[in-house]
């Protein structure tokens, strides 16, 4: 079998990936690629849920940040929190652990909703999920948990933190397709496109939900526990309502319905993040660094008018040179009631 | 009068495997622990900041109206939310933004008329320094929001994910706006003077302002519940909830329906962001707060639907106010838990809330 243009542009990314240490500056790979890519991963869990399951949730950040706090609680030994002082891996599988069980309260309870009850839904948990933390001190409280240090193969090596991001892109990328094509991963998609007909041959639409919430639950706080290490804090304002729906106006930028979309979105709003300020003239116009979210803002109400499918949509639709079938995705203009 | 479309009684849950006894199951196992709240509550909350309610009968009654007071402002924001929503299906995300902007133009305008900018005393406030901030205030949000609906979701009805986002990315932009223009700190309106005062009730000092504010969401239900259950108005804004098409057919001009629709939906928003804004005051971050505080009585309450509102606001302000003081002194701050709690046991018997049904 050929390759096909698409897998071959997949393959040239990841090398160039790979790739990218050996000319790229510090600040470039430890401090903008490495956050691109542990958003990109989180913003891809969204993605495989509206994609795959059509919900669209805001709650990824949260399992996220509910891994990367249980990770701080665990490894440190003084300053708040629990401070249960343990080694980094067994932190690892305690956060995990942690992160499922609360994905799985979670998506159960929201299994029955879907379309923009199943937004609403996840949004008020977000942002409960902010005011537990910074309200229960004895988790974090709203100073938030500082000073953790990454286990000993990855301190003093951001290099080596970069590449575990690029392996779990990897792994979340390829993992996320090849579910979608297990027998769970067809009933799961059958539930998108019509739960009642699926209900009624016989499936447990609910369950299927929860367990694709679960999923990308845990990928959520792989990327989780990944940033309390390449950042070595985390406290309940980096995982409020701005960054949450900064996390899906990720998804949205790059395409909510394109897996590779939450890479160019995240990509995309990291690097404007941080170079906006030296685009010549902007700063004329009364568009500095401190209006960010206005530009970000402005960016998402233009794709949503014009390509609601975000960059990777324009990119497929100039990939079929206007020829061909429509793409087989589901689409934010078609989703309509749940 | 539900608002919510009315698709008959099959709503459409997945898995409807005898779901009458599932219910009946469900609602005893919930009676259980009403029962021991009440029986907490009542005799045994010792070692809490208010005390048994037997004991301390005052403090029981403070937190009680606590809780319908502040229900009552929950209610005035969540019922445009959910005003708009039944009506179109669209979700605005920027009904925050709305209530903040209200909130910030209406504090200007209070300083203007009352002449200072800061340590304004409720007596330097009268009637008019704050119905006349109320008015413009709320206009701006209406304004606002009806731009919103003409030039951003007019065209597109019916996309309803497509619409929140596109409102979500409007939130953004007047978040970041409003920081820009009224800065990072937080600012409060004052009451009027003439409702600031202290009257005794069972032995314990009680705001007459909250009164006031309760009165105000009143008011404004029951304008609600006129206009939409008995003027010709309402009645086809009813019939667009049961059948969009059907009104449209009837030759009704159902985009007029939907602007006036949403500009009383973003005026409510803002009257809400004035009262918001002398009961709690206003800072950057309120957009948010208050759309999650609109979101969790639509959730509970069912979207589209007024009673629904009512019953969500109710509901959510009494665990507000009792969950403070009625917890062990030593776990108040997991009183937010406790939110949390009662929207998962509201969504576990009903998944689109009390009064809400799924759309059809």
């Amino acid at each position: 079998m050929t390759m096909s243009k698409s897998r071959i542009a997949l393959l040239v990314v990841i090398a160039a990936v790979v790739a990218l240490p050996l000319i790229g500056s510090d600040f470039f790979i430890s401090f903008l690629m490495t956050r691109v890519l542990i958003l990109a991963i989180a913003a891809a869990s969204i993605v495989f849920l509206f994609r795959y399951g059509g919900m669209t949730s805001l709650a990824q950040f949260l399992i996220f940040g509910v891994a990367g706090f249980m990770v701080g609680n665990a490894v440190a030994e003084s300053g708040k929190g629990l401070k249960l002082g343990w080694g980094p891996w067994v932190a690892v599988v305690f956060a995990l652990g942690i992160a499922l069980i609360v994905a799985l309260i979670l998506g159960a309870l929201a299994s029955r909703t879907s379309g923009i009850y199943f937004l609403m839904l996840t949004l008020t948990y977000a942002v409960i999920g902010y005011y537990f933390f910074g309200q229960v001190t004895s988790l974090s409280g709203f100073g938030g948990i500082t000073g953790i240090r990454p286990p000993p193969l990855f301190d003093e090596h951001p290099e080596r933190l970069y590449y575990a991001a690029v392996g779990l892109s990897i792994v979340a990328y390829v993992g996320f397709k090849a579910i979608a094509r297990t027998p769970f991963g067809l009933a799961l998609q059958g539930t998108r496109d019509d739960p009642v007909r699926m209900a009624s041959l016989g499936f447990n639409v609910p369950l299927h939900r929860t367990l694709a919430f679960v999923i990308a639950g845990f990928v959520t706080a792989c990327a989780g526990i990944l940033y309390i290490w390449w950042n070595g804090q985390i406290d309940p304002t980096s995982i409020s309502i701005g960054p949450t729906l900064d996390l899906l106006i990720i998804a949205v930028i790059g395409g909510i319905s394109y897996l590779e979309g939450a890479w160019v979105g995240a990509l995309v709003y990291v690097l404007a993040n941080n170079y906006l300020r030296n685009v010549p003239l902007l700063d004329q116009i009364g568009i500095t660094e401190a209006r960010f979210n206005t530009v970000i803002g402005l960016l998402v109400l233009l794709i949503m008018i014009l390509s609601p499918e975000g960059i990777m949509g324009i990119v497929d639709r100039l990939g079929r040179g206007g020829r061909g079938a429509e793409p087989s995705v589901p689409s934010i203009a078609k989703v309509e009631t749940g | 009068m539900n608002l919510a479309s009315a698709a008959g009684s099959d709503t459409l849950t997945p898995a409807r495997s005898r779901p009458e006894l599932r219910r009946r199951l469900v609602l005893g196992l919930m009676v259980v622990p009403l029962l021991l709240v009440l029986a907490w509550v009542l005799f045994l909350a010792n070692g809490t900041s208010a005390g048994p309610a037997i004991k301390e009968p005052g403090e029981f009654l403070v937190t009680l109206l606590d809780g319908i007071t502040v229900a009552g402002l929950f209610f005035v924001v969540a019922s445009g939310f959910t005003l708009i929503f039944g009506l179109m299906r669209t979700v605005n995300m920027a009904h925050g933004s709305l209530f903040a902007m209200a909130a910030y133009i209406g504090i200007t305008i209070q300083q203007t008329m009352v002449g200072k900018t800061r340590n304004i005393e409720a007596a330097d406030v009268s009637l008019a320094a704050w119905f006349v901030p109320l008015l413009v205030g709320a206009m701006v949000a209406a304004v606002i929001g009806i731009v919103i609906q003409q030039v951003l979701l007019r065209w597109n009805e019916g996309q309803e994910l497509r619409q929140a986002l596109i409102t979500l990315a409007v939130a953004v932009i007047l978040s970041d706006q409003m920081l820009a223009w009224f800065g990072g700190l937080a600012t409060r309106m004052v009451w009027p003077g003439a409702v600031t005062h202290f009257f005794e009730i069972a032995g314990e000092r009680y705001a007459t302002s909250r009164l006031f504010m309760l009165g105000m969401a009143i008011v404004v239900g029951v304008g609600l519940w006129l206009w939409l259950g008995r003027t010709r108005m309402g009645m086809v804004i009813r019939a667009g909830v049961d059948d969009r098409d059907m009104v449209r057919a009837l030759g009704i001009n159902i985009m007029a329906v939907f602007a006036i629709t949403f500009f009383v939906g973003a005026f409510l928003a803002g009257v809400g962001g004035i009262m918001g804004a002398s009961f709690a005051g206003v800072a950057p971050g309120a957009d948010g707060q208050w759309l999650l505080n609109s979101l969790v009585v639509v959730i509970i309450g069912g979207l589209g639907s007024l009673k629904g509102a009512v019953a969500g606001s109710l509901l959510f302000g009494l665990v507000v106010s009792f969950s403070p003081a009625y917890l062990p002194q030593e776990f108040t701050f997991y009183s937010i838990i406790l939110t949390f709690v009662l929207l998962a046991v509201v969504l576990a018997v009903r998944p689109y809330g009390l009064f809400g049904k799924a759309a059809a």
